[in-house]
Order: structure tokens, then sequence, then C-alpha cells
């Protein structure tokens, strides 16, 4: 698609910002976004994710590090000159003026005259299924139609980055996931590199192509959603993103494929090594639920049945480890998947040896 | 026996006595004497015996009655506005300042309603006086010979008023300033608007409910301060409350102070309506949220 290729690419080089009052906000970001790609800053709140889009935007000036947008450096340029495109998280319409008039501000900005305004505006209107509702207010709209406008206005200064803030925060379950199919759809139609800001990891892994994940103003990890989920890089990612059983042990021997480590709550479990660890260093051991299985053999741990949870399609066991570990094991509900009984021993080992994660303390 | 027997809960079973009180105060001492004001104002004589609609007459052919009228609302205009004007960007800075500035700011700008109406007056005529502090100090620098008049002049008139009126301005202005959802400059600004039209076209215009209410309180406050008028303005310029006075205290002709009181009410309930029926055509979009 010819307007695909014309997307400019986002380059963030090695951005720190510190506010007035010293805290850092965020610190050495490296981020190096195609033209063309969905992008999601996950973190938790207070991460520096916003902080970041707002320096995208111009509305903050990074202390360190340059912007680069397509070819340019755009340091020194203020939020009307950037051509950066934003729909905030309570959408920021303006409520004096028409939807029609919404979408058409940018373009007032710029000096396009009415007539063009009036049609641009009712094309972009028709495009996110809003077209009969141009003479409308702001408040007269719900809030996923609200969010479409917001969109539009957006998109009609055809902006050469598109910034999403918390977009789906404010909208109930069911429409959040229309919402997002609709937002991918119309990015892919515009072909606008975008960026979303989120805390809600499923909103992430769903959307993007990929996923930075920040925690404390640190890039912990910029990869697809699968590279995210299946191979995290620190504690932090495989914690935050989905999630994960974490038990302490002790590493007792290491190879080309991890390492082998002795748990607290007893048994040796053999684990993937994303940051390099030595024999004999503290470790934790991260396993997500969906990975771990009963044995019969003497693999893995042992522990007894805390809790049965039948949650649907899965069924959750809360296993106590002999550490006193709580650790939760997740299932697939076949029709012959029984409850267990709290109090039963059981021994529970991961599906795979590179399914479990070790990470040094 | 009881006699209660309506619903708890329903406003209306509550006895209407309890609005007795003020309700009394306002009959006695508020809507009588302006019935008696009113009945006053319409005799011919000034003994008030004789029926008449001569008085109104009187004000609305006389050249100096009406031009004491025309000068009191223009000075009103003049201070509404000098008011708008400054008030506005100590509002706007209000709004975006830390909260030690802010209660600095409040303590300021409500400092002239803290300090009675004399003593506040007085200052301006020290300050404003021929050898008062600010032709002192120009005259101290060699930048002028001899005094400015600046004293029982129009311009230190509006200035005093303006000073005392500001709080009526400044604090509507606040409120509504501080309602605008912050990320609106914010999304002018991404769309490509220059803070000159972001003002115009998003600020201004939501703030118009604050514009409108400021300049309604502000507006009648200052056309009827008699006694800054009276200290400040001093012989020379005579304005409706003092024409007033002039005419009930002095001449003792009670039938043409009261529909002097009259017109002027009538004069200031026009102009009242006027700002609160743009105020209405304002809140259509302002109150939105």
């Amino acid at each position: 698609m010819a307007s695909v290729s014309e997307a400019k690419s986002l380059v963030l080089d090695r951005i720190t910002h510190r506010f007035a009052s010293g805290t850092m906000a965020v610190s050495d970001i490296n981020l190096d976004v195609k033209g063309g790609e969905i992008i999601a800053l996950l973190g938790p709140s207070g991460c520096g994710k916003t902080t970041l889009l707002r320096i995208i935007a111009g509305f903050i000036g990074q202390s360190e590090g340059r912007v680069i947008i397509g070819n340019d450096v755009v340091d020194a340029l203020p939020p009307n000159r950037r051509a950066v495109g934003i729909v905030f998280q309570n959408y920021a319409l303006f409520p004096h003026l028409s939807i029609s008039e919404n979408v058409g501000y940018g373009l007032a900005a710029r000096g396009v005259d009415k007539a063009t305004r009036a049609k641009e505006a009712q094309r972009l209107l028709d495009m996110v299924q809003l077209g009969p509702f141009g003479e409308r207010l702001p408040r007269q709209l719900s809030g996923g139609q609200q969010q479409r406008v917001a969109l539009a206005r957006a998109l009609a200064i055809k902006p050469s980055i598109l910034l999403l803030d918390e977009p789906f925060a404010a909208l109930d379950k069911n429409l959040r996931l229309d919402m997002q199919i609709e937002v991918k759809r119309l990015q892919r139609m515009a072909g606008t590199t975008t960026l979303i800001v989120t805390h809600d990891q499923e909103e992430a892994l769903s959307m993007a192509d990929r996923v930075a994940v920040l925690s404390h103003g640190h890039l912990e990890q910029f990869g697809t959603p699968s590279e995210i989920y299946d191979q995290p890089q620190t504690l932090f990612v495989n914690s935050f993103v989905g999630t994960a059983n974490k038990m302490k042990g002790v590493v007792v021997a290491t190879d080309a494929s991890g390492a082998k480590v002795a748990l607290e709550a007893g048994g040796e479990i053999i684990a993937r090594a994303p940051k390099p660890v030595s024999a004999s260093d503290k470790v934790t051991v991260c396993l997500r639920p969906e990975h771990l299985t009963f044995v019969t053999d003497d693999t893995g741990f042992a522990g007894e049945i805390g809790m049965a949870l039948p949650l649907g399609a899965t069924v959750v066991h809360e296993i106590k480890a002999k550490d006193g570990t709580s650790i939760k094991i997740s299932q697939a509900r076949t029709g012959g998947t029984p409850l267990r009984e709290a109090g039963t021993p059981v021994r529970v080992a991961p599906l795979a040896p590179g399914l479990a994660t070790v990470f040094p303390e | 026996m009881k006699s209660a027997t309506t619903a708890p809960g329903d406003v209306t079973s509550f006895s209407l006595g309890l609005a007795l009180p003020l309700g009394l105060a306002f009959a006695i001492f508020f809507v009588l004497p302006l019935a008696q004001l009113f009945y006053l104002s319409l005799h011919n004589d000034t003994a008030a015996t004789v029926w008449g609609l001569g008085q109104y007459i009187k004000f609305l052919t006389d050249p100096f009655s009406l031009a004491v009228l025309g000068s009191t609302l223009l000075l009103g205009a003049e201070v509404t506005l000098a008011c708008l004007v400054l008030g506005y960007p100590i509002a706007w800075l209000y709004q975006r300042s830390g909260s030690r500035v802010q209660t600095l700011i409040i303590m300021i700008v409500l400092l002239p309603l803290l300090t009675s109406v004399v003593v506040r007056t007085f200052a301006w005529i020290v300050i404003l006086g021929r050898q008062g502090i600010i032709n002192s100090v120009l005259q101290s620098l060699g930048l002028i010979g001899t005094p400015l008049r600046m004293i029982y002049t129009q311009g230190g008139l509006i200035a005093a008023l303006a000073q005392v009126q500001m709080p009526l301005m400044v604090l509507p202005l606040i409120t509504a300033i501080g309602r605008i959802d912050p990320n609106l400059s914010d999304a002018s600004a991404s769309l490509g608007a220059g803070s000159w039209r972001t003002f115009v076209k998003v600020m201004l215009p939501l703030s118009m409910p604050g514009i409108i209410a400021g300049c309604t309180l502000t507006y009648a406050a200052a056309i009827t301060a008699f006694i800054t008028q009276s200290l400040v303005g001093g012989g020379q310029m005579l304005f409706m409350p003092m024409y007033l006075y002039q005419q009930a205290s002095t001449l003792q002709n009670w039938p043409f102070a009261a529909a002097i009181s009259i017109i002027f009410l009538f004069a200031v309930l026009a102009i009242v309506a006027l700002f609160s029926t743009l105020g209405r055509r304002a809140r259509g979009y302002g109150d939105a949220r």
C-alpha cells in the first residue's frame, strides 16, 4: 500500500528526563519504531510511559536524548509543528464545537478553507462510521463514539505519528474489544506509525506489532508480543506480563541450555537463563501456571493442594509447596480433568525444561 | 393528636413557616420600601400630594439627568472592561501556578474586600493626589515638571473602582478557567494551533460563563459605589448615586429622587438581563465537561 511506504519511522535516542523536583521520570530509553508499526508502551502507572508520550508530542522537553521522526530531529519543534496526532485518555474533544468542527479543527489551524474542511471532516466521519453525527455536540455522543471522533480528529491532520494514551481505559469491556479491532483497522487503512500507551497487557499483546515494557523509567524489554510472553528477559517482564509463580532457589550447575536450580521447596528444575548465572547463585525461578503439570515420577517439586478453582474453560489448583510458597497451576478443562481435594499430596513439574525461567536476585 | 400526615422526606410537607423569618425580613425591609419608593415617585409635587408621571417625564426630558445616567452606565462599562482585561491574566496565572502562589494571588485579590471602603478610598487619594505617591516619585525622577492631575479624573476613578471590584471579576473567572480540561489546550496544540489560536478558539469561549458572571457582578457594583465615586471622583463628576443623594437629602425633592431610583434600577436590571442572556447562550456549551 502506498500510504504505508510513506509512513514515518520514529526513533527515541537515549531519552532521559528528570522532573524539576529531580525525580528521574525516564532513563536512557532507546526505541526504534519502523514506519507503519503499532507499538505498545506497556507498564504499571508511574513507569514513565505517559512522560515518554508527552516527550514525543513535544509537551515536555526531555533532559537528554533525541526524538527523530522520519529523518528529522524534532526536539526544537513546539507541539503544534510536530504533526503528531494524539488521542487523549478522556478524548479531550472541544465541548463547544460540533463533531464536524472538532474533526476539522486541525485543518482550520492549517488554513484550509471551510468547504474543503467540511468535506474532509465528513470523509473521516464516514470512515469511523459516524457520518450522520457531524452536527452534534460531543456530549450528545456515547463514550465509544467520542473516541472515534477523537481518532478521526487526530487522523485529519495526516499525522506522521499517532499517539494513543490509554485509549480504551474508559470504555466498558465489550465495547473495548470492538474499539480495539476498529482502531487496528483504521490504523492499517491510514498506515500511520502508532504508539499506544497502556497498562493493560492483553491490550498491548493483542494490538501491537511490538511491545515496549517499561518499569520505573527503564525499558525492560522491547520485542514482539510472543517474545515478550514466551522469552521474558527480566523478572519484571515475566511477572508483569501474564502470571508467574516465583520460587526461590540456588543454581547447582549451568550449561548452554540453561541452569539447574535447587529449589528451596525441594527438588530440582532445569530453567532457561536469559541473564547469565553461575553455580551457587541465589536465583528466582519463574513458572507460568499454564506451563506446569502434575507428575507421578520424582521430577519437579512436591506440595499439597490448597484449593481448586474451576474457572470455566480452565481449572486452577493452588498448591502449597514445602517452603510455604503458594503456586498456581492452570490446566485446560477436558472432560476428564478431576478437581483435586484440598490436602492431597502432589508433585508438580514444568511441561518442558525450557518453560521455566531463572533470574539472578 | 397528630397533625403531620404527609410522608417524611417530601420537601413540600415541611412547614413553610421555616421560611417565614427571612420572608418577613425581605418583605419589611426590601419589598415594602421599594413599593413605597415607587408610590412616592408617582407624584408631581415635592409634598407628594398630586398624582402623576411628572417626575419621570422631568428626568427623561432633561438632558442633564440623562447625561448623568449615561455617564454612570459608561463608567460601569469602563470599570468592567478594566477589570476583565486586568483580571483575566490573573485568573489565568492562578490556574497555572503552584498552590503557594495560588494562595498569594487569592490573598492579593481579596485584600481590597478586607479593608474598609473609606480607608481604601483615602488610600487612593493619597496615591493619586497632587502631592501623592505617584506624582512625587515621577517628579523626583525628573520625569514630569508639574504634578499630573489624576485625582478627580475619570481615569483615577476607574483605577480606584477597578481595584475594589477586582475580586468580583477574578473569582468567577478562576472557577470558569479551572473547569476547563487542561488536555484541551494540549489537544489544540497537537492539532497544529498556535497559542493565540488556542486561546481565541478554545479557552476564551469555554471561559465565557465566568466572564459573564464576573462582568455582571463588577458592573452592578461599580455603578452603585457611592463612596468611591464621590471621594475619588470629586465634585466635578456626578453619577447616579450622588445625584440621587443630592435630590433626596439636599433638595428634599423626594418624589424626584424616588423616580431617579426607579429609573436607575430598571436601567441596571436591563443591563444585567442582557448579560445573563449572553450568559445563558454561552452556557449552552460552557457547562459541558
